[in-house]
């Protein structure tokens, strides 16, 4: 009896599906659990081609052009994915040197990045370096902590974007370190650097309360722990005084992490923070699942890393 | 054909798909996904790279001047070929730079010996050659410091017994590593002088433990990276040929 229902369920959502998508696609929402893949990398450094068989740390590993046809691969199995990089694009081959950052960005825009945050690197050829490279990129720069108003950056960088996805909001906000004492004056300018904690704060508000996202991510470059600075501001720190925020994903300290870290937040619930090393070595993958049936969440959110 | 049943499934589909049911989040899965040559190559993304590459790899090999031998930064106790090459490079290439900016001289250089990540080989050097030996981004900086300050930075040499590379000081130690004599111009270092440092951004900020270029209160920064000065210095040299001197030694005695 059951499977006859569940046989009749289906076709009448086939049925449902069809008929809406006919006439008024907006509305074809078909009343089954909905899935969202979130994809990054951090930390890339220019490394375009593999490194090669010779290399002493990471021999074969590597390569955008793979990284392509990973992507795709993700892509062609869940069309709602979302595929980001915290930052740190620049700087790090000959092809940064030769080209600016022009090759690094046209080849994100091929592979249809959707946002990156600013590393530190990113202003490695000035703030006006990285300004005459935005044609290039067809996605977009997210950082809520740096204020660019009087510089030549000012509207170009958005403090965060809401994607919407299989009728899903998912907010992305992002974060970068101090400038300070890692980048020569000279190079960032008049850039403001605000606390990430306290920015972090106010975006995850923004995102939950008002623009009423079902995923918020920080994109951040702060980096993930400094074990000999433990209160300089980290992942792990933003993760704990922080609510609402769903993925941390990072970058910076070039992390290679044996999976994903679960941590609690301000709220004793449980954030993602993952990164992913360095030089497009890995990909991160997370797979959020979501449900109409609330029973289904009456013990919490499973979390598989 | 009865289109009743049709339009009454439409009626339901338009209600029930507008009532946006609320989506909660059941399973979270995490997992990193190492990217390794059992991937395939997107050949569109290959092909679009290969320009690129040809030129970087075309203009990397491109000949801008030739070796008489090799040169590594092992041959040699207290000072070095290669070592002694990179300093004066730093200012042969700087103080032009320096000079046209303040008037003053670059009165010494000091880089550091790790700092070296290469050998030159004999033959012919390409800009890949200056990537190789200079792969970081380090540029060249001068800190005004004072004598006492350089003479901390002897004593820190001294203690060090390597070869990091420096040009136009000169250091002579007895058997012990204690200073006999140190010179700038040819002359004995003034504790109340200011000394014009040319180094590196990382030394200046206290890599390697080199703190004497603290306090500090002014800094010129070249916007010269240290590779970039290395590729202009072979392009105005067709041929190198540095040797080990007696600008860092020690006696028998």
């Amino acid at each position: 009896m059951k499977r006859r229902d569940f046989i009749q369920q289906t076709t009448a959502a086939t049925a449902l599906v069809t008929i809406g998508g006919l006439t008024l696609p907006s509305f074809s929402s078909a009343p089954k659990g909905k899935h969202i893949t979130i994809l990054h990398t951090n930390d890339v450094h220019s490394h375009i081609d593999p490194f090669g068989p010779e290399d002493g740390r990471n021999p074969n590993k590597g390569g955008v052009a793979r990284r392509a046809s990973l992507v795709q691969a993700i892509r062609n199995e869940n069309p709602n994915t979302l595929l980001l990089d915290a930052g740190d694009i620049f700087q790090g081959t000959p092809y940064f040197n030769y080209y600016g950052g022009e090759l690094e960005f046209k080849l994100m825009s091929k592979l249809k990045y959707d946002a990156a945050t600013i590393g530190n690197h990113d202003f490695d050829n000035g703030i006006d370096g990285l300004y005459a490279q935005l044609p290039h990129a067809k996605f977009d720069f997210l950082s809520a902590n740096y204020n660019f108003s009087n510089t030549i950056l000012d509207t170009h960088v958005k403090p965060y974007k809401v994607f919407i996805k299989e009728g899903l909001k998912i907010g992305v906000f992002g974060v970068g370190i101090q400038l300070d004492g890692l980048v020569l004056k000279d190079l960032y300018k008049e850039t403001d650097y605000l606390n990430p904690i306290e920015i972090a704060q106010d975006m995850s508000r923004i995102l939950k309360e008002e623009e009423h996202c079902d995923l918020v991510i920080c994109l951040s470059h702060i980096g993930y722990k400094y074990s000999n600075n433990p209160n300089k501001p980290s992942d792990l720190i933003l993760a704990e005084k922080t609510k609402n925020i769903d993925l941390i994903i990072g970058g910076h300290t070039h992390t290679f992490l044996p999976k994903p870290t679960v941590t609690k937040n301000a709220e004793a619930k449980n954030v993602l923070v993952n990164q992913v090393g360095c030089y497009g070595i890995n990909l991160g993958r997370i797979d959020f699942y979501f449900d109409t049936d609330k029973n289904k969440t009456a013990n919490g959110t499973s979390i598989i890393v | 054909m009865n289109f009743k049943p049709l339009f009454a499934l439409f009626l339901i589909a338009f209600i029930f798909s507008c009532k946006q049911e609320k989506q909660h989040l059941t399973r979270i899965e995490g997992k990193q996904i190492a990217v390794t040559d059992s991937l395939e190559t997107d050949p569109e993304i290959e092909a679009f790279i290969k320009p690129y590459r040809d030129h970087v790899n075309k203009n990397m090999d491109s000949v801008i001047s030739y070796a008489m031998h090799t040169y590594s930064k092992t041959d040699g106790e207290l000072n070095t070929a290669i070592g002694n090459l990179f300093a004066d490079v730093m200012f042969e290439q700087g103080n032009p730079i320096f000079k046209k900016r303040t008037g003053k001289d670059i009165d010494m250089v000091l880089a550091n010996h790790g700092g070296i990540r290469a050998i030159i080989s004999e033959g012919n050097i390409t800009t890949r050659t200056a990537y190789e030996i200079m792969p970081f981004e380090n540029s060249i900086v001068v800190a005004p410091i004072k004598g006492s300050q350089v003479n901390q930075m002897i004593a820190y040499l001294l203690n060090a017994k390597r070869a990091h590379p420096i040009s136009k000081l000169h250091i002579v130690a007895d058997k012990n590593y204690q200073l006999v004599e140190a010179t700038i111009n040819n002359k004995p270092i003034d504790t109340s002088k200011i000394y014009y440092v040319a180094t590196n951004d990382y030394l200046y900020n206290g890599g390697d433990g080199m703190t004497f270029f603290q306090p500090s209160d002014s800094l010129y920064i070249l916007n010269y990276k240290i590779r970039n000065a290395f590729i202009d210095y072979f392009k105005n040299h067709d041929t190198i040929n540095p040797v080990i001197d007696n600008r860092f030694i020690k006696l028998d005695h």
